[in-house]
């Protein structure tokens, strides 16, 4: 009989791992990692907010990156610094920001390796809740817009010349992004947040012929990791977040050795 | 007279302080190549925004057909690695087809059988008759090619050019072409457009390429003088004045 405690954290991580691996082909596809490591950071400044003023934390740091996420469309499109320089400076000023914060209020006992490197123990009901219903509708979203995201990262003046409202699909992305991360805070936490968008994907890629089909086993791979991870976790007695991606990047290195047989199967 | 699809009248576009375009007439005809070339820098692909309705112009009007249908043709297709996706998969985007719809189209193109293979290992000219094949599935009313004959050696060019050719006798759609060299694209071609911020002037091909305009713009071989170039044909015409002008070729 699994402790409810761990029933919670698969749940939420299950959810996660669901709605991360579709995204994260995006990220992946688009070259967004740099920008997901930005949001994720940032997200400290997000739980400094939620701590200060006492807001949830899930909302306070999903709001915390959705405006970064602003930010970055907002400067990108003022062309004076190259992108990962604008990043580079929003991601390290994030986390700054937030610990200046936090020493201020004088909140410097909080817990901080909790957010960095994520707490299963610490996940309620309530947290599976928001991850399952919040990850369905994510994955609503980017189901609805998925032909018209997967043509403007084919060619994004295609797209745009032919009615595709390019911008606003990559401010979408955006903010689903930033949703996603204040949701895996808690269960892989800031630091390791961007390989479960990178990792799965990265793995799923040599073992699919097809863009969904990427999509679909990103999203199992994760799952996979996640169960993996816990399991591990549980009887190891290691970090749960690290032991997740870990054993995602596991996952990672069969699927570099499998994948071109697999390849070969299918006649391609 | 066939239909107007695309009128540009009297545009002027600044970009930050750069005068992308300055008073510029442009008009788009169903049945009929345009082509329009230019200097890099001259402001080609600000007007093919304006005319896909992508920017709007500062001063001077745009008017499309009601219900006009673009499609578009990109020089290139930069695919990450990363993404998996054969022919097939691109001729459903953005709008799915059915098997045998995109399996004619692929031949109509000469690239027959293509549809499961990765995007990522086609040569530049099988990429090129996919991306047109895909083109053509949207029914265009106008069809855009940008650059059409980069990395395409001679003896492909020319065959992709009478298939362009024949695809506007066979859709009745307008094309637009942007080139930067009015060789590659002159035997395909009704009217060339020759822009340098504003019309430096336009007609047959035949015409512009004798043009004096042309030449000053382009040099006798396109090439080696485009690095080079200043433009200052306005006073270049009083002492190119021995050459006559050809008629059909209008100056502004």
């Amino acid at each position: 009989m699994l402790p409810d405690f761990l029933l919670r954290g698969w749940l939420a991580g299950m959810a996660l791992a669901a709605v991360a691996g579709p995204l994260g082909c995006f990220v992946v596809w688009r070259r967004m990692a740099y920008f997901g490591d930005t949001l994720a950071h940032g997200a400290l400044l997000g739980v400094t907010l939620g701590l200060v003023t006492g807001i949830d934390l899930m909302p306070a740091v999903a709001v915390t990156s959705a405006l970064i996420a602003l930010l970055v469309v907002v400067m990108q499109r003022q062309r004076t610094l190259a992108t990962d320089t604008l990043l580079g400076i929003l991601a390290h000023s994030g986390i700054a920001i937030g610990l200046v914060l936090l020493g201020l209020v004088g909140a410097v006992r909080v817990d901080l390796l909790g957010y960095l490197f994520g707490d299963v123990l610490a996940v309620r009901w309530q947290d599976v809740a928001v991850a399952v219903i919040g990850g369905a509708l994510v994955l609503a979203v980017l189901r609805h817009y998925w032909p018209e995201l997967l043509f403007a990262t084919l060619h994004d003046e295609m797209a745009r010349a032919e009615g595709t409202p390019t911008t606003r699909l990559r401010l979408v992305l955006m903010l689903l992004v930033a949703l996603v991360i204040a949701a895996a805070m808690k269960i892989v936490g800031i630091l390791l947040i961007t390989s479960m968008l990178i990792i799965p994907p990265a793995a799923a890629r040599q073992l699919s012929a097809t863009p969904e089909a990427m999509a679909v086993i990103a999203a199992g791979l994760g799952g996979l990791a996640v169960t993996l991870g816990l399991t591990l976790s549980w009887h190891a007695d290691t970090p749960a977040g690290a032991s997740i991606v870990v054993m995602a990047l596991a996952i990672f290195v069969v699927a570099q050795v499998i994948g071109p047989l697999v390849a070969r199967r299918l006649g391609c | 007279m066939s239909r107007l699809l695309v009128e540009v009248a009297g545009v002027s576009v600044r970009l930050g302080d750069h005068q992308a375009l300055e008073q510029v007439d442009l008009a788009l005809h169903e049945r009929e190549i345009v082509s329009l070339i230019g200097p890099n820098g001259a402001g080609k692909s600000t007007l093919v925004k304006l005319v896909l309705g992508i920017l709007e112009p500062d001063t001077g009007r745009v008017t499309r057909a009601p219900g006009l249908r673009f499609a578009y043709m990109p020089q290139r297709l930069a695919i990450d690695p990363t993404l998996p996706i054969d022919v097939d998969r691109l001729l459903d985007l953005p709008h799915r087809h059915s098997a045998s719809e995109k399996r004619e189209a692929l031949e109509r193109v000469g690239v027959t059988g293509l549809g499961r293979r990765p995007l990522q290992a086609l040569s530049g000219g099988e990429l090129q008759r996919v991306l047109l094949a895909r083109a053509l599935l949207r029914r265009p009313d106008l069809l855009v090619l940008d650059e059409p004959a980069a990395g395409i050696d001679y003896q492909g060019q020319a065959a992709f050019f009478g298939l362009i050719d024949s695809v506007r006798r066979e859709q009745g759609c307008g094309i637009l072409v942007v080139s930067h060299d009015l060789h590659l694209v002159m035997a395909a071609t009704d009217r060339v457009v020759c822009l340098n911020r504003h019309i430096c002037c336009s007609g047959t091909p035949e015409a512009v390429g004798d043009d004096p305009v042309y030449l000053e713009l382009f040099g006798p071989r396109t090439g080696a003088a485009l690095a080079r170039y200043h433009h200052h044909h306005d006073h270049e015409h009083a002492l190119s004045g021995e050459i006559a002008h050809p008629a059909d070729c209008e100056h502004h």
